[in-house]
């Protein structure tokens, strides 16, 4: 795996929602391989962030660069193609549609069909719950279980980097554990994570980097060892 | 049972077949991209006057005129998304109403202007079936059929292939269909094709039965909102449900009184049965 | 307020006496029926201004035009008590309709349906009744010669002019009364219907309200257009044709001013007589596909209508002259509340 590679880089992004504006110059980048965090309070852009990079939302200025191209005017299902996927905030699964059905739709782009038996497998493999309820319908499932099956299906289109919107968001604190537990499986499968979160302790775990993103702005970054040991950090987000 | 309360029944089911083709259009249309098309039975309309002018006027073989109908109704649906609906999508729906009422005006008067306001007949006499004393007609019979057929593969495309699911994705959430990859006006314009083609083919089936004309719409257009209303908007097993049910009531109002009145009791009933259930009768 | 009054006064009595100053009487013609439509037009934009697409007006106006017509013709009754049992008919559709609906939070598309069922049994229900109704063909009361009060029968169009212009100015002031009423902030407010509901407001009440107005001033609308016409027919005074009529002038006139839906009465009236005397019987069908086509174009690019993009003109002008008097550095339009 090709190690000190950028992947991602957010150069002077700014975006907003109307005349809201949620992010300001944000730099930021994300290497091959990496697991990187974003951690910050209710309302500091983190969610817009997500969205900026994968194309739900367009920036208003910056440059967002990935694998060499421009992503930042794209479209989301353009962005998708490009070897993002993203994990959206409260799961967003399609509640009436099954588990297998909901995995089979995360690999609607050509390349991931081609292979969608392949791929199935695989994530069948690497999330065994998923496959003794496959028929079920996924609004069905346990909140731990649609967090799976919602990481499941980003992954289904094969992507070079994984988004994930506060994984780790209303689930019990047993469930919590295990989401990270599987974010760590995912990581040593080679695959290159930024992650959003609010449980700062328990992202600052799996991470190699984390940003610091307060009213919009990055006010810190650093190697997840050194943040979990600055000061701000300890007082404001761990408690201490 | 008096044989000919019989005969009006088994007619009631036929019609009820058609019926049924168009609610599932509209509640495809509905749930998916969440407008009602009022125009929906011009766009009907507009494939029977396809049919009319390729099968009769210019003496096309029927099933290649009814396939060009089909396709040209089809064509229809894409632009009354892409021209109409599409800059007011996310408006209330007040103004989607408005648009596709206008989208009502419009068709119904240009078909008057393009063929005047005279009764057009596709010229095709098919027999009626003697059946234990109750006289079928072919066409209705025919009709019934397709629209079973139709209804299947409708169903057979949502759930097992892959734009299948994506329609019934993106019914259930809109808004983050593009991380699947799925460009979402692709889609809706799949369904809104889908939606014209299915009234093209209702619109093929029933100008077998019925002189065509501009207003026309306004024949079957109430009824099957009515339908679509009662089985609850957006739930295609209920309107299927409805349309049979209203069919029959039409049919066996009209065997005891008249035609026209029948109709009246029938939207009285609608009415009644919108209060005991306002969700639409059929609705979990 | 005074001066106000005044000038209404000055301005409504100037218009009373125009017809008399000499006015030809195809334009007298055009004239009271733009007054008459106008009247039902604001009335149907009572409800469309708030959200609630009633497609079933045109029952209302079936309603109004009937009753006071048939009780004439079979029972010698006279208009001024055929009128307001139309009315009063129209008004008790319109709470066994309106009372399940608005208490059940039937709304959008819902609401829009069931109402049309309303216009479409109106119809099917006269032509139903032929017997009594004369169906398609339509009913024309019988006429006495000369003009009576008693039958409210006016051969001279010109007090027809007056009487219409009476109708019209009622319907304003209707619009002007809910205006300036409670019923008009519950109404906007009741887009969140429960948000609303959370400050006390009777939500349904207020639509109720509404819709009752409306269904009485269409009822009224309709009773003055039979009377005037002297022939009432199911397709031209109810039905769902009517209906979609009232939608036009009402989006493309403007729904959220109290004299737009008047100019949409305006422009269908003379676009249609333009039409006619241009065209003649060669392409009927045409007024309506104009109509179709400028219904959907306003509701998409100016669903304010004509009427209400002139008010917003001038509001941002008033607000920008302000703005320069008191030396404020930015101006908002006044006209920002349209919804």
């Amino acid at each position: 795996m090709p190690r000190r590679c950028l992947v991602l880089e957010l150069a002077k992004v700014s975006a907003g929602y109307g005349a809201f504006r949620a992010l300001f110059d944000i730099d930021m980048s994300v290497r091959a391989g990496e697991a990187v965090g974003v951690i910050g309070p209710n309302g500091a852009g983190k969610t817009t962030l997500m969205r900026v990079i994968s194309g739900l939302i367009r920036p208003r200025s910056g440059s967002i660069t990935f694998d060499g191209q421009s992503i930042g005017g794209k479209r989301a299902h353009q962005v998708v193609a490009t070897g993002i996927a993203h994990v959206p905030e409260n799961r967003r699964l399609f509640p009436r549609l099954s588990v297998e059905e909901n995995l089979k739709i995360g690999a609607f782009v050509p390349a991931a069909r081609a292979q969608l038996a392949f791929r199935l497998a695989s994530m069948y493999e690497l999330f065994p719950p998923l496959k003794e309820r496959r028929n079920q319908l996924a609004g069905t499932l346990s909140g731990g279980e649609q967090q799976m099956c919602a990481i499941a299906r980003a992954l289904m289109s094969g992507p070079k980097l994984l988004l994930m919107d506060e994984p780790s968001a209303g689930l019990a604190p047993v469930v919590v554990d295990q989401v990270f537990d599987l974010v760590q499986r995912i990581r040593t499968e080679g695959f290159t994570v930024l992650i959003v979160e609010q449980n700062v302790q328990g992202v600052l775990d799996v991470v190699d980097r984390a940003y610091l993103l307060e009213v919009g702005t990055i006010k810190l970054t650093g190697a997840a060892a050194e943040l979990r040991e600055h000061q701000f950090v300890r007082q404001a987000y761990l408690g201490m | 049972m008096d044989i000919f309360l019989v005969e009006a029944m088994v007619n009631g089911l036929l019609l009820g077949g058609v019926f049924a083709l168009l609610a599932l259009g509209l509640n495809l249309i509905f749930g998916v991209i969440d407008v009602v098309w009022i125009a929906y039975t011009e766009l009907m309309m507009a494939g029977m006057y396809a049919m009319f002018w390729l099968y009769a006027k210019y003496h096309w073989p029927f099933l290649a005129a009814a396939a060009a109908a089909i396709a040209v109704v089809a064509v229809l649906g894409l632009l009354t998304h892409f021209l109409i609906i599409g800059p007011i999508l996310d408006a209330p729906p007040i103004n989607q109403l408005l648009a596709t009422g206008g989208l009502l005006f419009f068709l119904q008067s240009f078909a008057t202007l393009l063929f005047s306001t005279e009764f057009r007949n596709i010229g095709v006499r098919l027999p009626t079936l003697e059946v234990a004393g109750m006289f079928i007609s072919v066409a209705r019979l025919l009709a019934f059929g397709v629209s079973l057929i139709g209804v299947g593969c409708l169903y057979a495309f949502l759930k097992r292939t892959y734009w299948g699911v994506a329609i019934r994705a993106i019914a259930q959430d809109r808004q983050i269909i593009g991380l699947m990859g799925i460009d979402q006006r692709r889609v809706y314009g799949m369904t809104s094709a889908i939606g014209g083609a299915l009234a093209g083919l209702a619109g093929c089936l029933l100008v077998l039965q019925y002189d065509v004309h501009p207003f026309i719409g306004l024949s079957f257009g109430p009824i099957l909102f009515m339908i679509c209303v009662l089985g609850g908007l957006g739930n295609m097993l209920g309107g299927l449900a409805a349309a049979f049910i209203v069919s029959e009531i039409i049919a066996v109002g009209g065997f005891y009184v008249s035609i026209d009145l029948s109709y009246v009791l029938a939207f009285v009933v609608f009415i009644g049965l919108m209060f005991w259930r306002p969700r639409g009768v059929f609705t979990r | 307020m005074k001066r106000n009054l005044v000038v209404w006064l000055v301005a409504i009595a100037g218009l009373a006496a125009l017809p008399f100053l000499g006015m030809p009487v195809y334009l007298l013609h055009i004239a009271v029926q733009i007054l008459l439509w106008g009247a039902v037009y604001t009335a149907w934009a009572l409800m469309g201004r708030f959200g609630m697409m009633s497609l079933g007006h045109g029952g209302f106006l079936g309603i109004g035009a009937y009753v006071p017509a048939l009780l004439w013709n079979y029972y010698g009754i006279t208009p001024w008590i055929g009128i307001p049992l139309g009315v009063a008919l129209a008004v008790l559709v319109a709470v066994a309709i309106g009372f399940p609906c608005f208490h059940l939070r039937v709304v959008g598309h819902y609401f829009a349906l069931v109402t049309l069922a309303l216009s479409e049994v109106t119809e099917r229900g006269i032509v139903a009744a032929r017997d009594i109704t004369g169906g398609s063909l339509g009913l024309t009361p019988n006429t006495v010669s000369g003009t009576s009060l008693f039958a409210l029968q006016f051969p001279d169009k010109r007090h027809f002019f007056v009487i219409a212009l009476v109708v019209w100015l009622v319907g304003l002031w209707v619009w002007h009364m809910i205006d300036g009423s409670m019923t008009r902030l519950s109404m906007t407010a009741s887009v969140e219907q429960d948000a609303a509901a959370a400050v006390g407001i009777n939500v349904p009440r207020e639509k109720l309200k509404i819709l009752l107005v409306s269904a009485a001033l269409t009822s009224l609308g309709g009773s003055m257009l039979g009377q005037y016409l002297m022939y009432v027919n199911p397709g031209t005074l109810s039905g769902v044709m009517v209906t979609l009529q009232m939608l036009f002038a009402a989006v493309v006139g403007g729904m959220y001013t109290a004299l737009g839906p008047t100019m949409g009465s305006a422009l269908t009236i003379i676009l249609m007589e333009s039409l006619r005397i241009l065209f003649g019987t060669r392409f009927i069908g045409a007024a309506n596909t104009i109509y179709g086509i400028l219904l959907i174009v306003f509701t998409i690019f100016m669903p304010v209508g004509i009427w209400g993009f002139v008010v917003r003109c001038w509001e941002r002008r008033a607000a920008a002259q302000r703005a320069r008097a008191t030396g404020a550095t930015s101006a908002q339009g006044a006209g920002a509340s349209a919804r």
